[in-house]
């Protein structure tokens, strides 16, 4: 049996370059990679020095860690969950790597990482626990955990603030340093990108994830492990979010009590605008990626062109609400020609 | 794994209980180690007999703390025993269970950061009326309700002292912009204008001209990205104030990752700590503030002071400091510690705060 019929009933257009390519532009990722591109276009012309070297290293450092999350992000939403608690994982992370640092200056830089995306697992794992066994909405399970998560940090840090200083040089230089004009930290993200968008295209699990986001009582029907595999996609974000909490710590001068709070939401946002519905089912972590550096490079484009700050929130939210509605257009004329084309069938 | 599905109801249910008792212990947890600090009593206070009741605007705060640790050791010196009270986040209501708390608990001084002048009004009025003394510090509460209030520095001193060092360090010539924290906070827009006066009226900075003001909101990543704004909106710019802890170091960290280093001045309000970095790899030469320390130090022999009898907090007024000599309340019952430090190269490692 082929796992292509529990594949969500989204555009799969069969043969013909022709339909390729009309697939092509009908996919959800070339709006929004078009917007961006037409972004950085019309802010090049207000203000030359955006695409300055210093200006596009800055621009990939700025979208790195929001795109690490928003692919852990997407994986979640996906399967028709959400995960709220991913700011205050990526807090805990990160403060957890400033301790490590201070309580054993001379640790391996890669034992750092391992530690910080197994800390994350962790995480994730209790809220991918709570989630498939209580069998209650992610919303608001993650709600819970966002603030149980974020009352243990405030308790272990209290005032306590781990500053760059304290880190070693080696570790800060990874958000400097480029390889082929582009930061390490970038080339980190990139690789994620790539490996769990191919995970999720080709591999059967990943297939999975689709079609329990779809329809999650005829992926059981069809034999598929529902409850292991959300409790999957949240360890993995949970391990993508302390891969991101420990690449913070390494970009930003301190981290503490209050890191990587409200986060989320930004997260959230930016898969929703990079095509990943959020009734599951559809969208690709590449979108998700692809929305994340939109959004953060508005916010490099208004700051560069003067704009007031005002209108950044503002551009944002047109941005989800826009997003909505095409992601419903879509789904709407993709339901017209299943009923046309399975009529045809008959 | 139809298994999964076909559960036992049985299995099934003891799954869920599983789910929930695992939720309530987190949440248990959660709260018991929030609860710690957010009921936060530091010291064994409680008797009415000599204590003195601290309020910052919020616990946890890596500058609230110097300023009670200040507190603690001159309630100490002063004859007091001390306790900290205080909500965990900076909101206007939060602190009115804590005064509540204290006058229960006889505290014969609530020395008070109001989070809001006003909302504090009424719980602060019962407490006097039970006999509390009460010294306002860092931000003051509506004159009415309090005897004294303790300013850290006078706010045109610190405006001046930045724009000095500005000055200094680009030759008192050149463009200049303002990284802010959040366009509504008073004491930032305060100082701001202060700056701006003396810019328009003070011939040594004629040729500084203010290109820009833009607002990171005390946030890290935003502070970052306004910075990275800055610097490319203005090509010409050649130096930075930022008035802030948190701008000023999200700034410095940009600074010293970026081609800018060393070509753009960057000075304001800054914590020792945060900013040691950077003052030795040479991305500041020299920022300033007060020594927070000082504010409660001194906020705790104005309780003593009045509890004693020797002020009523009335301008003219005249108080022992303890190792600060003697303070003299001024207009509007407002003491005044001191002028704000400026901290370089060769200072900042005589700072831990």
């Amino acid at each position: 049996m082929s796992i292509d019929t529990a594949r969500p009933p989204v555009h799969t257009d069969h043969g013909g370059p022709l339909h390729a390519v009309r697939g092509f532009f009908r996919s959800r990722e070339i709006p929004v990679a078009g917007a961006l591109i037409a972004l950085v276009i019309i802010t090049t012309v207000i203000n030359p020095r955006f695409l300055s070297p210093q200006s596009v290293k800055d621009l990939m450092l700025n979208a790195t860690i929001v795109i690490i999350l928003a692919v852990g992000q997407a994986l979640v939403i996906i399967t028709e969950n959400v995960d709220l608690s991913i700011g205050s994982i990526l807090g805990l992370v990160a403060f957890g790597t400033g301790t490590l640092f201070n309580a054993w200056p001379g640790v391996p830089i890669p034992l750092v990482f391992l530690g910080g995306m197994l800390f994350g697992a962790v995480l994730g794992a209790i809220n991918g626990f709570l989630v498939t066994a209580a069998k209650v909405p992610a919303l608001v399970i993650t709600l819970g955990t966002m603030y149980i998560f974020r009352g243990i940090l405030t308790s272990w840090a209290g005032s306590k603030q781990y500053f760059s200083g304290d880190n070693p040089k080696a570790f800060g230089n990874l958000s400097v340093d480029v390889f082929l004009g582009i930061p390490i930290i970038t080339i980190v993200a990139i690789v994620v990108v790539i490996a769990v968008g191919i995970f999720m295209h080709s591999v059967r699990a990943g297939r999975d994830l689709y079609a329990i986001g779809s329809d999650r009582d005829a992926a059981r029907l069809f034999g598929i492990a529902v409850g292991p595999r959300v409790l999957a996609a949240f360890v993995a974000s949970g391990a993508l979010t302390g891969l991101a909490g420990v690449l913070y710590t390494s970009r930003y001068n301190s981290v503490g009590a209050l890191t990587g709070s409200g986060l989320e939401l930004d997260v959230v946002a930016a898969v929703v605008v990079g095509g990943v519905a959020i009734s599951g089912g559809t969208g690709t972590v590449f979108g998700a990626a692809i929305g994340a550096v939109l959004l953060s490079t508005i916010t490099s484009s208004l700051t560069a062109t003067r704009v007031d700050k005002f209108w950044q929130q503002a551009f944002v939210g047109m941005l989800i609400l826009a997003a909505i509605i095409v992601d419903r257009a879509v789904s709407v004329r993709n339901a017209r020609k299943l009923r046309v084309s399975e009529s045809r069938d008959v | 794994m139809e298994l999964f599905s076909r559960k036992t109801r049985g299995g099934r249910r003891a799954a869920t209980v599983a789910a929930v008792a695992v939720s309530v212990a987190l949440l248990a947890t959660g709260c018991a180690a929030g609860g710690s600090t957010d009921g936060g009593t530091d010291s064994a206070g409680g008797g009415g007999d000599n204590t003195m009741a601290f309020l910052p605007k919020q616990l946890n705060n890596p500058y609230t703390d110097v300023v009670l640790g200040g507190g603690e050791d001159g309630a100490k010196e002063a004859g007091f025993t001390s306790q900290v009270l205080g909500p965990l986040e900076a909101s206007a209501s939060a602190q009115i269970p804590f005064i509540e708390q204290a006058t229960q608990e006889g505290s014969k001084v609530i020395v008070i950061a109001a989070n809001d002048p006003d909302a504090v009004g009424p719980s602060l009025q019962t407490a006097r009326e039970a006999g509390a003394k009460i010294v306002a510090f860092d931000s003051d509460t509506n004159p009415d309700y309090r005897d004294i209030f303790i300013s850290q520095v006078v706010a045109k001193d610190v405006a001046l002292i930045q724009l000095e060092i500005i000055s200094e360090q680009i030759g008192g010539a050149g463009d200049i912009a303002i990284l802010s924290a959040t366009a509504t906070a008073t004491n930032q827009n305060e100082w701001i204008k202060f700056m701006e006066e003396e810019l328009a009226s003070n011939p040594d900075y004629k040729d500084i001209k203010l290109v820009a003001k833009v607002y990171g909101d005390d946030d890290a990543d935003k502070s970052f990205q306004e910075t990275q704004g800055l610097l490319s909106s203005y090509p010409d710019l050649k130096g930075i104030i930022s008035p802030t802890t948190v701008g000023i170091a999200a700034a410095a960290k940009y600074l010293s990752t970026s081609d800018y280093k060393g070509k753009v001045a960057l000075t304001g309000l800054g914590l020792p700590n945060e900013m040691r970095e950077f003052v030795k790899d040479g991305t500041v030469k020299e920022f300033a503030l007060w020594d927070p320390a000082q504010l409660g130090y001194v906020a705790a022999f104005a309780g003593k002071a009045l509890v004693d009898g020797t002020i009523t907090g009335a301008e003219g007024d005249t108080f022992d400091a303890g190792d600060l000599g003697e303070i003299t309340v001024g207009e509007g019952g407002v003491a005044i510690v001191g002028p704000p430090t400026r901290f370089n190269a060769d200072n900042i490692d005589d700072y831990d705060f």
